[in-house]
């Protein structure tokens, strides 16, 4: 099992037109191994039109200590937010 | 000559003896699968071929019109009146065993149902077109499982050698055409068995020898089981299968 | 690792946890936790999995003799979905740096436990209902507590496994209704099923929480949202009207509503059984680890296998590009 079989990250697309999700992981030998098992275990009640799979350790994710630099600078750019712009009644359906 | 209710019906009720038999065997594997995954996925196919069954016994019972449901046929009928063919009820035996029976039975399933999508029939047609897609899906995962354990390890090919070589005699029976088939056949109904056995051969060779093993000699061939002579080993499957139908006749469920 | 950390951070970081615990956020994989709320979660959410994966055995062992074929293929969904909600478990086991094969080796050495249920036999159809219709119940009282888990991972396991069994515990009442609807014979069996399996599920919650040996701090934490009794209590208040539905009778004859505490006041488990079967002597414990050990070692040539092919086929890649 897990001594050989290498850990996958599953993502489903459930409808045309939505992005895919995170679902769980999987182990498998091989990335076409990997999308089977995905189809048989994570659509088994036709969630999904479409899925990837990737290799767990082929990702790179930010880690906590990095918050602060990371996301931390984005809080004082209200101005990309549209709330952030108060405009008349008649045309704030903008 | 039109062909009778009664033919069809037989027809439909041998190829869902044929389901019902090889998903009940693969849905003895249930919680004893090589590992999750694989648990999971062989209990989709197992799903797929007992849904199968009751499309074709559904049918049946439809053209019987005598009170018969898809359980009748599955549940109170003995030894000596399943019509299965014989590789689909021998015994699970180890995983290789299994997965190798599976591949057999795919190809050959799958050039079967394409060609009964083309039945005059529509039902049968019907059921053909879902059974096709199934099909497709259940060959590419044998098909990688040949590769895998015959081009594995020692064991691994060891094992599947000996799956092949123990199967093989049952194959020729697939591509054995009865009077009753015969007659479906030439009305359009129901598929010529016999011209699917070259395609059959070749693709399977190519299989074998990709996945480093033996083509047998093909010495040696069984059969019986449209005539309902079977190996011993249905009988057993059934007293497991009917056991609360044969203990409680006659109940609701 | 945390030895490394001066204590005063530690403690700091701590707060910090319980702050972010307090204000209803998830923890998720990467960040800090303190080693006792890691060890918590992988020992609660491996015994959850190990019991998914354990309970596909009582109910398996009724897959070839389904008495329809419509109730095969109901409980080898069933079953399969046992499997999976296995599956998704140790996947959130593994987030927290634990893998599958550790897990399983731990279930084997017997440190390990799983949902003491199964270790009863499933002796005859009735059983199928009952494990649906009762232990499935239990399941889910629990496990609709625990989509409000503290870990993140484990939380939106138990979102996707709730969703997936609001069809079990219905499919196992279904097969007690249409047996109450049948013959005499039918409906004993239903009733012998409730008999035996009543109290056993009532005893899946757990020891009486004042003597809980984990409850106090996983609730701090949040890893479990209510409290075993408090579990048990809904539990019986929602069991007791299906059963009346379909005319089974619970059996407890202490079992009275209780207009003052709009509860059901009911009977006392067999604390004494329940310790029996939790330390081995149930009538199955030796055969449903067996199973799983024997055919983890049954595999073990496959998984072998196709590692070996991976490794030629990366092999022939190797030399093709040279």
């Amino acid at each position: 099992m897990s001594e050989h079989m290498k850990l996958y990250e599953v993502f489903i697309r459930s409808r045309r037109g939505l992005d895919h999700k995170h679902v769980g992981s999987l182990h498998a030998e091989d990335p076409q191994q990997a999308l089977e098992y995905a189809r048989d275990i994570y659509t088994r009640r036709s969630e999904g039109v479409s899925i990837w799979v990737v290799n767990s350790s082929d990702i790179t994710a930010s880690q906590e200590g990095d918050c602060e630099s990371f996301y931390d600078p984005h809080d004082d750019k209200p101005y990309r937010h549209a709330t952030h712009y108060q405009l008349p009644e008649a045309v704030n359906n903008m | 000559m039109t062909v009778s209710k009664d033919t069809i019906k037989r027809y439909s009720i041998r190829l869902g003896d044929d389901a019902v038999v090889l998903g009940h065997r693969l849905s003895e594997w249930c919680s004893s699968g090589p590992f999750l995954e694989e648990d999971l996925a062989l209990t989709n196919v197992a799903l797929d071929f007992i849904g199968r069954a009751r499309m074709f016994y559904g049918y049946a019972a439809e053209l019987a019109d005598d009170g018969s449901t898809e359980d009748t046929y599955a549940y109170t009928r003995d030894n000596r009146e399943f019509t299965n063919l014989l590789i689909h009820e021998l015994k699970n035996g180890d995983f290789a065993f299994t997965m190798a029976r599976q591949y057999f039975i795919d190809v050959y399933s799958l050039a079967y149902m394409e060609a009964l999508q083309n039945s005059s029939d529509e039902t049968l047609a019907a059921v053909a077109d879902k059974a096709v897609k199934e099909s497709r899906y259940h060959l590419r995962r044998s098909h990688d499982w040949m590769l895998r354990l015959g081009d594995g390890t020692e064991e691994s090919r060891s094992r599947m050698q000996r799956a092949v070589d123990d199967l093989w005699g049952y194959t020729p029976e697939m591509f054995e055409m009865d009077a009753l088939e015969q007659e479906l056949a030439d009305a359009g109904i129901g598929v010529d068995a016999a011209a699917l056995r070259d395609d059959w051969e070749q693709t399977v060779h190519a299989t074998l020898v990709e996945a480093t093993l033996e083509v047998p000699e093909g010495d040696w061939a069984v059969n019986g089981g449209r005539q309902g002579m079977h190996t011993e080993a249905l009988g057993h499957m059934l007293s497991d299968m009917q056991f609360v139908q044969r203990a409680y006749p006659g109940l609701q469920w | 690792m945390s030895q490394d950390v001066p204590q005063a951070e530690l403690d700091e970081l701590e707060a910090q946890f319980q702050a972010r615990i307090d204000a209803e956020e998830k923890i998720e994989p990467k960040d800090w936790m303190p080693e006792a709320y890691r060890k918590n979660l992988v020992r609660q959410i491996s015994q959850h999995a190990h019991s998914e994966v354990i309970g596909m055995q009582p109910e398996g062992n009724w897959i070839t003799r389904a008495p329809t074929l419509h109730r095969k293929c109901i409980l080898l969904a069933k079953v399969q979905d046992e499997g999976g909600h296995g599956l998704y478990l140790y996947s959130a086991t593994e987030t927290l740096g634990t893998s599958r094969e550790e897990l399983v080796q731990a279930l084997h050495d017997g440190v390990a436990k799983y949902a003491s249920i199964f270790n009863y036999p499933a002796l005859t159809w009735a059983d199928i209902g009952a494990i649906g219709w009762l232990v499935d119940g239990a399941a889910i009282v629990n496990q609709v507590s625990l989509q409000r888990t503290s870990y993140g991972p484990y939380s939106r396991g138990m979102i996707r496994i709730c969703k997936e069994e609001s069809f079990h515990q219905r499919q196992g009442y279904h097969i007690m209704m249409t047996l109450m609807q049948g013959s005499e014979e039918q409906r004993a069996m239903a009733q012998d099923a409730l008999d035996r399996f009543w109290w056993p599920s009532m005893m899946m919650f757990g020891p009486h929480d004042a003597e809980s040996a984990h409850s106090a701090r996983s609730m701090k934490w949040k890893i479990k949202r209510q409290s075993n009794d408090e579990l048990r209590q809904k539990f019986v208040d929602q069991s007791v009207a299906q059963a009346e539905e379909i005319g089974l009778k619970i059996p407890d004859p202490e079992l009275k509503w209780n207009e003052e505490r709009g509860h059901y006041d009911f009977g006392e488990i067999d604390w004494e059984e329940f310790s029996r079967v939790v330390s081995g002597n149930g009538p199955c414990n030796r055969q449903r680890l067996q199973h799983h050990i024997r055919v983890h070692e049954e595999g073990q040539w496959v998984r072998d296998a196709i590692a070996a092919h991976e490794e030629k086929k990366r092999q022939r890649a190797g030399k093709a590009a040279a």
